[in-house]
C-alpha cells in the first residue's frame, strides 16, 4: 500500500485537468474495487481523485428514444430504476447477478465499466502477472485457470472481465461517453474493453486523461424477450463461471433479430456478430440455439482447469436464448434455474 | 431444583451478551485505542521454503512515522527451545517461532513486524522492505508426494487400529466397495481477523487482548517465550468473534505484538489481513481410501479405512479420522490406518470438528456406496450395523440415542416416501436427490475450574477463564448459575476471557458446557452449602438439622422440602453475618469410566439439480441430535444451524487453491474462498432427541458445538448422487465436476 494525494473534482473539466496533470493519478468513485486493489499493492496511484461530487447521477431520455445513464448512477439506484426496469430489465437482471447489494449500493455505472479482472495471480504481488506487470509472464495459463479465458486470449493473459452489467450493455449495444481535453467522444461499446493481445495491461481503450460521464442505451432494450443467466460456483455473491446475455426480437416465432453476450470467458464481454446473424431468420428453437452456440464457440480453447467451461458455455447459451424466446427470463431472485 | 421463576436449565433464553454484541459496546481485541498506541504491520515471505540471505530495512525505516522494524536479525531475545513455544494443544513437533531465524518454512510466514505510528504508515512502510531469499526447492503437493506418506505414532497417538482379519474377509465377501475420496485444504475464516493489543503497562507487566479461544494458554505462551513470570502477562479475550478452531493454539499476532512492545516500551497492537488469515493453521488436504465389504444381508464383513494428511515438515498434526465407524458400525474384521505427508507448509490445525467432519465424510459416503451395492435403504444399512458398543475401547455407550435420531429425523424428512432409484425423483426440470448420513462426536470433559461470588444485594457472578467464541457460553455459564441458586437471571454477570480467572482449558471440542458447566454446578453447590450453614444460624432456623438434599434453591430462597420453610438469600447472609460468599469449584471428568461417551446425530438432506448446467441447491436439511441434556435449546440449535451452513460449505463451496510451482494457497481473501451465502441456505430443521446420561458427568451433558458439521457434507454428497446418479468423491461438489462425472 502506497501513500497517495486525495483531492476533489468540482466539474468534469476539472477533473480532466487534474488527471492529465499527474501521469500516476486515477480517479475514484464507488471504490469497491480500486481500494482492494491499493490494499492488495496491486495498484499504486500516485493521486485519488474523488469524482463523485460531479453531477452525474442523472438518468435521462435521449433525443432518439433511448436512455443516458450518468457515469455515478450507483448500481442498485440502476437496477431498480423504473425506466430501466421497464425499457430495460436485461440491464436490470445483469446488474442484480452481480456482486452483493452492499457493493451494489457503492459501485457506480462507469467503475463499473473499469473493474479489473480476478485473477488471482493478478492480485497476488509475489507472482509473475503481465497485467500487473508488463512482460514478466502469465502463471494463469499453466497454473490455477479454472475461471479464465476460453475465447480471445492470448499467450500473454487469459483473464476475463469480472462484470455482469457490461455484459448486458453489450448486447444492447450501449454505447460510452467519455471527456477529455479535446471535448466529448461516444465509444461504441464493443470498442470500449480490448483483448489482452501483447498488451494485457491495457484493459480499455478509454484515455489516461479521460473520464466516463455516462453510458447511453439506444431505443431498443429487448424488453420483450430477453434472459440474463449467470452460472456460478454458489448462487449468489460469486465472479460468474459463465453468464450470457441473450436478447431477441421475434415475429411469429422467427427471429428477427438477436444479441448474445456472453460473461466471464473473455478478456471483454465477448458478443459474436456471426451467431447474431445466424440466429435471425431462423425459427426460436432449440436447434437454432444450438447451432449459434456452436458457432460462438468455434474458437474456444480451454486452458485445463477450465475445459469445462466451453460446455458449460454451450449449454447455458442455449437455456438463456429459450428462456428469452419463451418471455420467462431468469429470475435474480429466485435461484432456481428456468 | 424446580423454583417457578428461577428455572431455567433447558430454557430457550436468548444469548446475555446479544445486546452488547448488536450495539458495539462488545470491544474486540483490535478494537482497544488507547493513548501512544503503535500499530504493527507483519510481513510475508513470498517464498515456501529456505534462507533469509538479507531484509533490507533502510528505506522502510526512513519512513516517518515509523518506530521499528523487528527481523530475526534485529528482535529482542526470544525462547528457543520447542518446549517453550509448545501450548496446551500444539501437536507432537517444533511449533514455529517468530521472527527466531532465517529459515523459511512456509509461504506466507511472517519476517518482519514493521511498527508504526498508525496502521497506514506501518503498511506502507512494509511495502518499502526488500528481502533477498536464498531459496530451496519446496513440496507443497499432497497428491504428488503420496509415497512419502508415513503413519506416525507419537504422544501415544496413532489411531491406527486392527481386528481380526479384514483382507482376508474382504475377499470373501459377495458385497464389496473400494473407494477413494478427497478433501481440499479448508480455511477457517472467521469474521474477526486475528489482532492483539498489547498494553506495555510500565512497570514489567504487560495486558493482552488477543484473539484467541484460550486466554490462559496464550498467558501461559507468553510468559514461556519472553522469559517472563506468568503474574506479569495478563491475556484477555472477553469477545471472539468466530473461532472454528483458528484460535485454539497462540497465533502469530500475539508474539508480534508482545515482542514489540517490549522491546518499544510502549503498547502495540497487531493485526492480521484476511490475505495473513489463509497463512495460519488449516483443515489438511486429505485423501481418504476405503474397502468395504458385506454379506448378502448387508452385514458389514470387512471395513478398512485409510486416511492420507498433510501436515507441516516441523509439527505432526493429526486426529482422529477413521476410528469413528467401530464406533457406529458392528464389523469383525477392521484395519484402520493414518498416514501423513510432511510439506512445506504451515502446520493444519483443529477446524470445525477435526477428525470427525473428515472422516465421517468418507465412512458416510462409502457406506452409501455399500447400500447401492446391497441393494439396501441407506438408513436401512445402517440400523442392520447398528453397534451398541465403542469397539475401539470395547465399551458401552453412556447413552447413545442413535436409533431414535434415525428414527425422528427420518419422520420429520419424510425419507419413507423416498424412492430407492438414483435419477428416479424430479420436478419441473430438477432432478431431485435424498440422502442421509450419521454424524458422531465424542462427547468430551476437561477439568475446569469456576468461582461463584455471592452478594448480600443478591447480586451473583461467576466466572472462569474459559473464552465464548460465539456458542453462547455467557449464557450458559449465567444460566447454570441462576438455576442452581435460584437467582433470577437478570441478578446473574458471567465473566470469562480473562487468564487471571480461574483455569479453564482452551474453548474448543465441544467441551466447554461439560468442562466449566459442571465447575459452575460445584462452585455453586458450594455456595449452596455455605447459604444453608448460615440459614441454620438463624434465631430458631426452621432448618436446623436439615442437609443440602432437604432443601431448594429457587426463587431468591432457601426452601425446606418438608416443611415448607422459606429464607431469603440476603436474610441468609444476614443471619450468619456475611455480606458476601465466594466458592471456587473444580469438576474434572471421572477416571477409568466403564462407558464410552458420544454424541450422534442423523442428517437427511434433499438437493435440487439443474442437471444441464450442474446447479446444486441444497433445499432441505434434518439434522437430528442426540446430545445429552439441553441446557438452551436456542443457543443450541444456532449451534447445529451454523454447523450445517458450514457442511454444506465444505459440501459444495470451501477450498484453498494452492499453486504447488510457488508453494503457495493463491486463494486468500473472501472473494475467491467461497462460503455459502444466504441464497445457498434454505430450510434447516433441528431436532434434539432426548438423551438421559447420569453417568457422563453431573449436568448431564454432551455438548453441541461440532456435531452438526459432521455428516453433513456426506448427507449432501449422497443427495447428489441420488439425485444424478453421479458420484462426486472430490470435495468440493461444484458444477465442473458434476458435469464431467
Amino acid at each position: 500500500m502506497n501513500n497517495f494525494e486525495f483531492t476533489r473534482a468540482t466539474d468534469v473539466a476539472d477533473a480532466v485537468r487534474q488527471i492529465a496533470a499527474d501521469p500516476g493519478a486515477t480517479f475514484v468513485a464507488g471504490g469497491t474495487n480500486l481500494i482492494d486493489l491499493i490494499k492488495e499493492g496491486v495498484t499504486k496511484p500516485s493521486r485519488l481523485i474523488d469524482i463523485t461530487r460531479l453531477q452525474l447521477n442523472h438518468v435521462e431520455d435521449t433525443s432518439d428514444g433511448g436512455l443516458r445513464i450518468g457515469a455515478l448512477v450507483p448500481n442498485s439506484d440502476l437496477a431498480y430504476h423504473p425506466e430501466i426496469d421497464k425499457r430495460y430489465p436485461l440491464l436490470a437482471s445483469a446488474i442484480l447477478a452481480g456482486a452483493s447489494p452492499q457493493l451494489r449500493n457503492m459501485a457506480t455505472t462507469g467503475g463499473n465499466l473499469l473493474q479489473r479482472t480476478r485473477c488471482f495471480y493478478f492480485y497476488d504481488t509475489t507472482t509473475p502477472c503481465n497485467k500487473r506487470e508488463p512482460g514478466n509472464g502469465c502463471s494463469a495459463i499453466d497454473g490455477l485457470n479454472r475461471m479464465h479465458a476460453i475465447l480471445g486470449a492470448s499467450e500473454h493473459c487469459i483473464a476475463t472481465h469480472p462484470s455482469d452489467m457490461c455484459v448486458a450493455l453489450a448486447a444492447l449495444e450501449a454505447r460510452v461517453l467519455a471527456a477529455g481535453r479535446d471535448g466529448e467522444r461516444s465509444i461504441a461499446f464493443a470498442d470500449f474493453h480490448r483483448l489482452p493481445g501483447d498488451t494485457p495491461h491495457i484493459d480499455t481503450n478509454l484515455n489516461k486523461d479521460e473520464i466516463i460521464t455516462a453510458v447511453e442505451l439506444p431505443p431498443n432494450g429487448f424488453a420483450k424477450n430477453y434472459s440474463y443467466l449467470k452460472i456460478r460456483d454458489r448462487l449468489s455473491y460469486a465472479f460468474a463461471l459463465v453468464s450470457v446475455a441473450a436478447a431477441l426480437e421475434i415475429e411469429n416465432g422467427v427471429i428477427r433479430q438477436a444479441r448474445l453476450a456472453l460473461g466471464g470467458v473473455a478478456h471483454k464481454p465477448w458478443r459474436d456478430r456471426r451467431a447474431e446473424a445466424q440466429l435471425s431468420g431462423t425459427p426460436a428453437t432449440r436447434e437454432s440455439f444450438m447451432g449459434a452456440a456452436q458457432t460462438l464457440l468455434s474458437d474456444a480453447r480451454g486452458f485445463g482447469h477450465n475445459d469445462f467451461k466451453i460446455e458449460l458455455a454451450r449449454r447455458a447459451i442455449v437455456r438463456a436464448l429459450s428462456q428469452a424466446a419463451s418471455a420467462t427470463p431468469q429470475s435474480q431472485i429466485e435461484k432456481r434455474v428456468r | 431444583m424446580t423454583g417457578v421463576g428461577t428455572n431455567y436449565f433447558g430454557k430457550p433464553i436468548s444469548r446475555v451478551d446479544g445486546h452488547a454484541k448488536v450495539t458495539g459496546a462488545a470491544k474486540y481485541a483490535a478494537e482497544h485505542n488507547l493513548p501512544g498506541l503503535a500499530y504493527g504491520y507483519a510481513v510475508p515471505s513470498a517464498i515456501a521454503r529456505g534462507r533469509i540471505r538479507a531484509i533490507h530495512t533502510a528505506e522502510a525505516l526512513a519512513v516517518p512515522g515509523v518506530l521499528d522494524i523487528f527481523t530475526h536479525a534485529h528482535r529482542p531475545k526470544l525462547a528457543s527451545s520447542d518446549e517453550k513455544y509448545g501450548d496446551e494443544v500444539a501437536p507432537p513437533g517444533s511449533p514455529f517461532r517468530p521472527l527466531y531465524d532465517d529459515q523459511i518454512r512456509f509461504s506466507g510466514q511472517p519476517v518482519a513486524l514493521v511498527v508504526a505510528e498508525d496502521p497506514e504508515t506501518a503498511r506502507f512502510s512494509a511495502s518499502r522492505i526488500r528481502i533477498d531469499y536464498h531459496q530451496r526447492t519446496h513440496i507443497t503437493d499432497l497428491e504428488g508426494n503420496r509415497g512419502r506418506a508415513r503413519a506416525v505414532s507419537e504422544n501415544g497417538e496413532s489411531h491406527s487400529h486392527k481386528r481380526g482379519n479384514a483382507a482376508r474377509a474382504f475377499d470373501h465377501s459377495p458385497i464389496r466397495i473400494e473407494v477413494e475420496y478427497r478433501m481440499p485444504v479448508e480455511h477457517h475464516n472467521p469474521m474477526e481477523m486475528f489482532g492483539a493489543t498489547a498494553i506495555w503497562e510500565g512497570d514489567g507487566r504487560i495486558t493482552i487482548y488477543d484473539k484467541t479461544q484460550g486466554p490462559l494458554n496464550c498467558r501461559n505462551y507468553v510468559a514461556n517465550v519472553f522469559g517472563m513470570s506468568q503474574d506479569a502477562v495478563r491475556v484477555l479475550s472477553p469477545y471472539v468473534e468466530g473461532g472454528f478452531g483458528s484460535g485454539l493454539r497462540p497465533q502469530y499476532e500475539l508474539p508480534l505484538a508482545v515482542l514489540a512492545a517490549r522491546a518499544l516500551r510502549r503498547s502495540v497492537q497487531v493485526t492480521l489481513t484476511r490475505q495473513q488469515m489463509f497463512t495460519l493453521g488449516y483443515r489438511a488436504a486429505n485423501i481418504q481410501s476405503l474397502a468395504l465389504a458385506a454379506d448378502a444381508d448387508g452385514k458389514l464383513t470387512s471395513f478398512r479405512h485409510e486416511w492420507l494428511g498433510m501436515t507441516s515438515q516441523f509439527e505432526n498434526f493429526q486426529r482422529s479420522y477413521v476410528t469413528w465407524s467401530s464406533q457406529l458400525y458392528k464389523c469383525d474384521n477392521v484395519e484402520l490406518v493414518q498416514k501423513l505427508v510432511k510439506l512445506d507448509h504451515n502446520t493444519p490445525c483443529d477446524m470445525r470438528a477435526p477428525g470427525g467432519a473428515e472422516g465421517l465424510f468418507a465412512i458416510e459416503c462409502a457406506m452409501d456406496e455399500l447400500a447401492y451395492a446391497a441393494n439396501l435403504d441407506p438408513l436401512a444399512l445402517r440400523l442392520l450395523n447398528y453397534s451398541d458398543k465403542d469397539q475401539i475401547e470395547d465399551k458401552p455407550y453412556s447413552s447413545k440415542e442413535l436409533r431414535e435420531c434415525y428414527r425422528q429425523g427420518a419422520e420429520r424428512f419424510g425419507w419413507s416416501k423416498r424412492s430407492a432409484k438414483p435419477r428416479s425423483m424430479t420436478e419441473g426440470n430438477e432432478l431431485v436427490g435424498w440422502g442421509m448420513a450419521t454424524g458422531i462426536w465424542e462427547a468430551m470433559q476437561v477439568e475446569a475450574s469456576a468461582k461463584a461470588v455471592l452478594t448480600a444485594n443478591g447480586s451473583l457472578e461467576i466466572a472462569s477463564a474459559t473464552a465464548d467464541i460465539g456458542p453462547g457460553t455467557y449464557t450458559m455459564m449465567t444460566q447454570i448459575a441462576a438455576e442452581m441458586l435460584g437467582v433470577p437471571i437478570e441478578h446473574v454477570t458471567a465473566k470469562l476471557g480473562d487468564s487471571g480467572l480461574p483455569h479453564a482449558p482452551v474453548e474448543g471440542g465441544s467441551f466447554t458446557t461439560s468442562s466449566v458447566g459442571c465447575a459452575i454446578q460445584t462452585a455453586c453447590r458450594a455456595v449452596q452449602n455455605e447459604l444453608l450453614r448460615l440459614a441454620q444460624k438463624a434465631p430458631r432456623s426452621p432448618f436446623t438439622g436439615a442437609k443440602l438434599e432437604h432443601v431448594t434453591f429457587a426463587d431468591d430462597k432457601i426452601r425446606h422440602n418438608s416443611n415448607g420453610a422459606e429464607m431469603s438469600l440476603p436474610d441468609a447472609m444476614r443471619a450468619g453475618n456475611v455480606d458476601r460468599i465466594e466458592k471456587e469449584g473444580t469438576a474434572a471428568p471421572k477416571e477409568n469410566s466403564k462407558y464410552a461417551h458420544f454424541t450422534h446425530s442423523a442428517i437427511f438432506a434433499e438437493v435440487k439439480i439443474d442437471e444441464q448446467i450442474g446447479v446444486v441447491r441444497v433445499t432441505r436439511v434434518v439434522n437430528a441430535v442426540a446430545a445429552g441434556r439441553i441446557l438452551n435449546p436456542k443457543l443450541a440449535a444456532s449451534q447445529i444451524l451454523g454447523a450445517v451452513v458450514g457442511g454444506i460449505g465444505m459440501a459444495l463451496h470451501e477450498e484453498t487453491l494452492t499453486d504447488n510451482r510457488f508453494g503457495r494457497f493463491m486463494t486468500h481473501n473472501l472473494a475467491d474462498y467461497h462460503v455459502p451465502v444466504n441464497a445457498d441456505v434454505h430450510a434447516i430443521d433441528v431436532i434434539f432427541v432426548d438423551e438421559k446420561d447420569d453417568e457422563i458427568n453431573p449436568l448431564g451433558v454432551k455438548g453441541v458445538g461440532e456435531i452438526g458439521i459432521v455428516g453433513t457434507a456426506a448427507a449432501i454428497a449422497n443427495a447428489i448422487y441420488h439425485a444424478t446418479g453421479k458420484r462426486v468423491r472430490d470435495l468440493p461438489i461444484t458444477i465442473d465436476k458434476l458435469l464431467r462425472a
